[in-house]
């Protein structure tokens, strides 16, 4: 039975029926990895022994008619830049290949309390730069949809393992759209949730004031269930937001009428594509005649959203990764003297694209060029925020495209870093404002998938499932699943 | 050319906090190297720092002794550069928006009162230590590092440039101590390394306002050493304006040891700290509510408690002044005080005998064997005549080492001052009747014989005999004889 193709609600009720065991479904996703990891390359590290004792103590919850979380007894992924307790977390990065953390990030310890299977630690772009998988320090992972294909990055582990059946369910993170463009390469649902939804405390920091953790399912009700044990207000992050978080799956409504949808015309930018473009207005014609409206809107400071994060985000980056220096942790390369020895080190460790964005940060800090750069940029970022602000007064959810094309072949782009930050175009506006969107498939362009962002305003997440959820149950995307071939 | 010094002071205090700023470790001082550090400190991938509340409320508390203007809206900023002391590479400080802005300190130099402006008041991270292989950092070829003093919260005490001597400047300092103090922040321990200071020293023509170029000078670690240092710097630049050179900008490190200071690396271009608001701490709002609620929490400090000394008990000036300087010792005259100790006398006890046998010991008036009560219990059998001043002196030095109380101590060894007349004429007589000498002397009209015949007095009675009946009783015999 290929236990590994079903959502985690389906699994669920086969579990508390004891139709299957959690150690069945464990076994048969680890199997799932074994057959395809080779092709697929979604891990960095695999911890099928712990996987399995983690499923065993959960049938003996279901043994003893325990009560088990909706997650229980399900095998997942974590991004490798989310900190697990004893077992590496690498962030992708040859610098911190041997790091093995001496604490649980908070979204670990909350899938732990729901005894939830983790199966590995999923490939990246290091640092979590990047949008391709292309820029992780080991190796880069291909689409399942396409072998031939990027995943999309830098969630691109976490996305491409739920695809190809090697994990039901994962969490990645998302920093300029690093969940959401992944989950639309790889036809799956990704979402960012509010910034401060989700406790950091255990995230490797990229950009502090954009990174948000989120889940990448297969469908709207398993990133309803994800979202319910991983969002929250924790004490150890001072950004996260003290209020109650709701029952998510309460918003898994079939129901759309009176939504009030806006349409950005700045989102539909040149050189996208336009089976893409066509995708998206037939989604946007299909919820309307569910019921909701639609108006064409305005947000005028898009275009600068992309200059504005390639300065913040790498701004922060500079001084977020100054510390791994070769002192007291990561590895070392022997100089003459310390600056020697952080010089060596740090070239030697560092992938180009982390380099690249050092360089960029540094100087968009230094002084006589701070105001020129990292201020101006933070005024537009402000700008940005204003835009959504004065939207989301006159409607309830804005949608666009996730990314302007499908999965791009590995390689396309590699040597054209413009080209791949322009990926990002569709999804980066909404880390600068903070607030929460979902990507779902909506279609397919020449066999790949298609992906449809969904925004709305901050702490709006259930807004955003109904939305989802009404537009998945009204089709079929969501129930192909990816071919681990080439396409034709 | 005459000279004007022109003097402003960075103080770092480290608050006396059960726990880090951004974490829970301890900040105990002395524990085993490494072993007050958690994921947090130490600056592992993926922590986030926690403002501890109680840093604030001290910071908020300072800002307020120091007459300071209190931010109601204040941030942390990333301060970055590279150091093996700083886990981060950055140390988390506060830049454009300090808690605490706008305050003024008085001092008083040579009985003359000047007010000191502050600058601002800031919070920030310490950083580690760096254990050098060798005797000095040029001769090791490794350093380790120990992370327990990182994370322990700092305020950096930033004056003007208002400071005109080296006197000022210690005035200063130990003035802001005694405000530390007070305000039971900070240990102020400047040999720990609890209280730091460094200054900008720099000099202009007298009677011009242009500052000249400063000079940065580290390593003053002591009042001492501030004072010199400051005394050094400006003969230094003197002799170099006066041979027509220039001062270069720089920061330079004191050797106590020496007595000079030495250059450790020129500032001509500006250090670049790339600061960057701190985005995993949210800003820091002090209702004004609250401001207020610290205000009224605020302890007597030194300058209100020096008036109520003067003006409560009639302590002199100077004698006020040089006990407030001292929390302890004013805690100490205070509870003396209660005990009903006369003031003025229990505040010479405490500048003489009390201040000597601390001093001789090294220890502070909070180790002080002797407390108040017994202080207070001393005074008052001198003050009964039970014991006179002299016998009183022997007695102190016997609880200071007995720890027993004056009064057991007077009757163990009995130390009663001799008042009954007869039993003094008895021993009068008797030193009358050995000395004729003397006595013959004091009759020829030599003032001075009646000393030999007092002390001789004294001796026979052990000390014991009340010094002024000792005197007019001899007199007394000796005019009748």
């Amino acid at each position: 039975m290929e236990l590994f193709k079903y959502t985690a609600h389906q699994l669920h009720e086969k579990l508390v029926s004891k139709e299957v065991s959690a150690v069945e479904l464990t076994k048969n996703v680890l199997a799932r990895v074994d057959a395809v990891e080779n092709d697929v390359k979604s891990y960095i590290t695999q911890t099928g022994d712990s996987a399995l004792a983690q499923a065993e103590a959960v049938d003996a919850k279901i043994k003893q008619g325990q009560a088990i979380s909706m997650l229980a007894g399900i095998p997942g992924a974590l991004k490798d830049n989310i900190c697990t307790q004893g077992i590496k977390t690498t962030c992708a990065s040859k610098i911190l290949a041997e790091f093995v953390p001496p604490y649980n990030a908070t979204v670990v310890e909350k899938l732990m309390t729901a005894d939830t299977v983790i199966i590995g630690k999923a490939n990246m772009d290091e640092f979590a730069m990047g949008g391709s998988t292309e820029n992780s320090g080991f190796f880069t992972t291909h689409n399942p949809w396409d072998l031939r294909a990027v995943p999309g990055g830098s969630s691109g582990g976490s996305a491409a393992a739920v695809a190809a059946g090697q994990a039901i369910w994962s969490l990645g993170s998302d920093t300029g759209g690093s969940i959401r463009q992944p989950a639309a390469y790889c036809g799956l649902v990704g979402m960012k949730p509010t910034y401060g939804r989700v406790s950091r405390y255990g995230l490797v920091a990229y950009a502090s004031s954009l990174d948000q953790i989120g889940p990448i399912t297969r469908d709207v009700t398993d990133c309803a269930h994800v979202l319910n044990i991983i969002c929250g207000h924790d004490a150890k992050d001072s950004t996260s937001i003290n209020t109650l978080v709701p029952d998510y799956t309460k918003a898994l409504v079939n129901n759309v009428k009176g939504l009030k949808i806006g349409l950005p015309r700045e989102y539909f930018v040149s050189g996208m594509d336009s089976e893409v473009e066509r995708a998206i207005n037939k989604a946007i014609e299909q919820l309307v005649a569910l019921g909701a409206e639609y108006k064409e809107i305005s947000m005028p400071h898009t275009e600068y959203a992309l200059s504005a994060y390639y300065l913040l985000a790498p701004a922060e980056a500079s001084t977020n990764l100054a510390r791994y220096d070769g002192v007291s942790f990561g590895k070392r390369v022997e100089g003459n003297d310390i600056v020697d020895m952080y010089k060596k080190t740090r070239s030697e460790f560092f992938g180009a694209e982390v380099k690249r964005r050092i360089m960029l940060g540094t100087y968009a800090l230094s002084a006589g060029y701070q105001d020129a750069y990292y201020l101006k940029a933070l005024k537009v970022r402000t700008l940005v925020k204003q835009d959504f602000d004065k939207a989301f007064e006159n409607v309830d959810v804005i949608i666009t495209p996730t990314a302007p094309t499908t999965a791009f072949r590995i390689g396309e782009k590699a040597n054209d870093p413009l080209a791949m930050y322009l990926q990002d175009v569709c999804t980066i506006p909404v880390n600068l404002a903070g607030v929460p969107a979902v990507s779902i498939p909506c279609g397919f362009a020449a066999n790949m998938p298609i992906g449809l962002q969904i925004i709305a305003k901050p702490l709006a997440e259930e807004t955003l499932i109904r939305t989802a959820y009404t537009f998945e149950q009204n089709n079929d995307y969501h129930k192909g699943f990816a071919t681990l071939g080439e396409v034709k | 050319m005459d000279y004007e010094i022109v003097v402003g002071l960075e103080v770092h205090t480290e608050l006396k906090t059960h726990s880090k700023i951004f974490c829970g470790c301890s900040t105990k001082f002395g524990s085993p190297q490494n072993t007050n550090v958690c994921p947090v400190c130490l600056g592992l991938p993926g922590v986030l720092p926690v403002i501890n509340e109680k840093v604030v409320e001290f910071a908020v508390k300072v800002g307020l002794a120091l007459n300071c203007e209190i931010a109601s809206f204040s941030k942390f900023d990333r301060k970055n550069y590279y150091y093996p002391d700083l886990p981060k590479n950055w140390q988390t400080s506060q830049y454009d928006l300090p808690i605490a802005i706008n305050g003024y300190l008085d001092i008083e130099v040579n009985g003359e009162s000047k007010r000191i402006g502050i600058t601002r008041v800031h919070m920030e991270e310490d950083a580690g230590k760096l254990v050098h292989s060798g005797a000095t950092i040029t001769s090791s070829d490794s350093a380790l590092v120990d992370y327990n003093r990182t994370g322990v919260p700092l305020l950096e005490i930033v004056s003007e440039p208002d400071i005109r001597s080296a006197e000022e400047a210690r005035a200063y300092l130990e003035k802001l101590k005694a405000i530390l103090e007070y305000l039971d922040v900070s240990d102020c321990k400047m040999e720990e390394g609890s209280l730091r200071c460094d200054a900008n020293i720099s000099l202009r023509p007298q009677g011009t306002t242009k500052l000249g170029t400063k000079a940065e000078m580290k390593n003053l670690n002591s009042f001492r050493s501030v004072q010199k240092g400051i005394e050094y710097e400006a003969v230094r630049q003197e002799e170099i304006l006066e041979e027509g050179g220039r001062v270069i900008q720089e920061t330079r490190t004191w050797d106590e040891n020496k007595g000079i200071s030495l250059s450790m690396r020129s500032k001509e271009t500006a250090d670049d700290y790339r600061y960057l608001p701190e985005p995993d701490l949210v800003p820091i709002m002090v209702e004004p509510a609250r401001v207020e609620e610290i205000r009224a929490s605020l302890p007597e400090l030194p300058d209100a408690r020096k008036k109520r000394l003067m003006e409560a008990y009639g302590l002199p000036e100077y004698d006020a002044a040089v006990i407030t300087t001292s929390k302890a010792m004013a805690d100490y005259l205070d509870e003396s005080i209660q005990h009903k100790a006369d003031a003025k006398i229990a505040a010479n006890w405490l500048m003489g005998e009390v201040s000597k046998h601390l001093n001789n010991e090294g220890i502070s008036i909070l180790a002080c064997p002797v407390s108040p009560k017994q202080l207070a219990e001393l005074i008052a059998l001198i003050d009964k005549g039970t014991i006179s001043n002299k016998i009183a002196k022997s007695v102190f030095e016997e609880m200071w080492t007995s720890r027993k109380d004056a009064e057991v101590i007077v009757k163990e060894k009995g130390l009663v001052q001799i008042s009954d007349s007869s039993e003094i004429i008895a021993i009068v007589d008797a030193v009358i009747a050995a000395n004729p000498q003397s006595v013959a002397d004091f009759n020829a009209g030599k003032e001075k014989a009646i000393g030999f015949l007092v002390g001789q007095t004294m001796k026979q009675s052990k000390g014991r005999a009340n010094p002024d009946m000792v005197n007019s009783l001899l007199r007394e015999r000796l005019q009748s004889n």
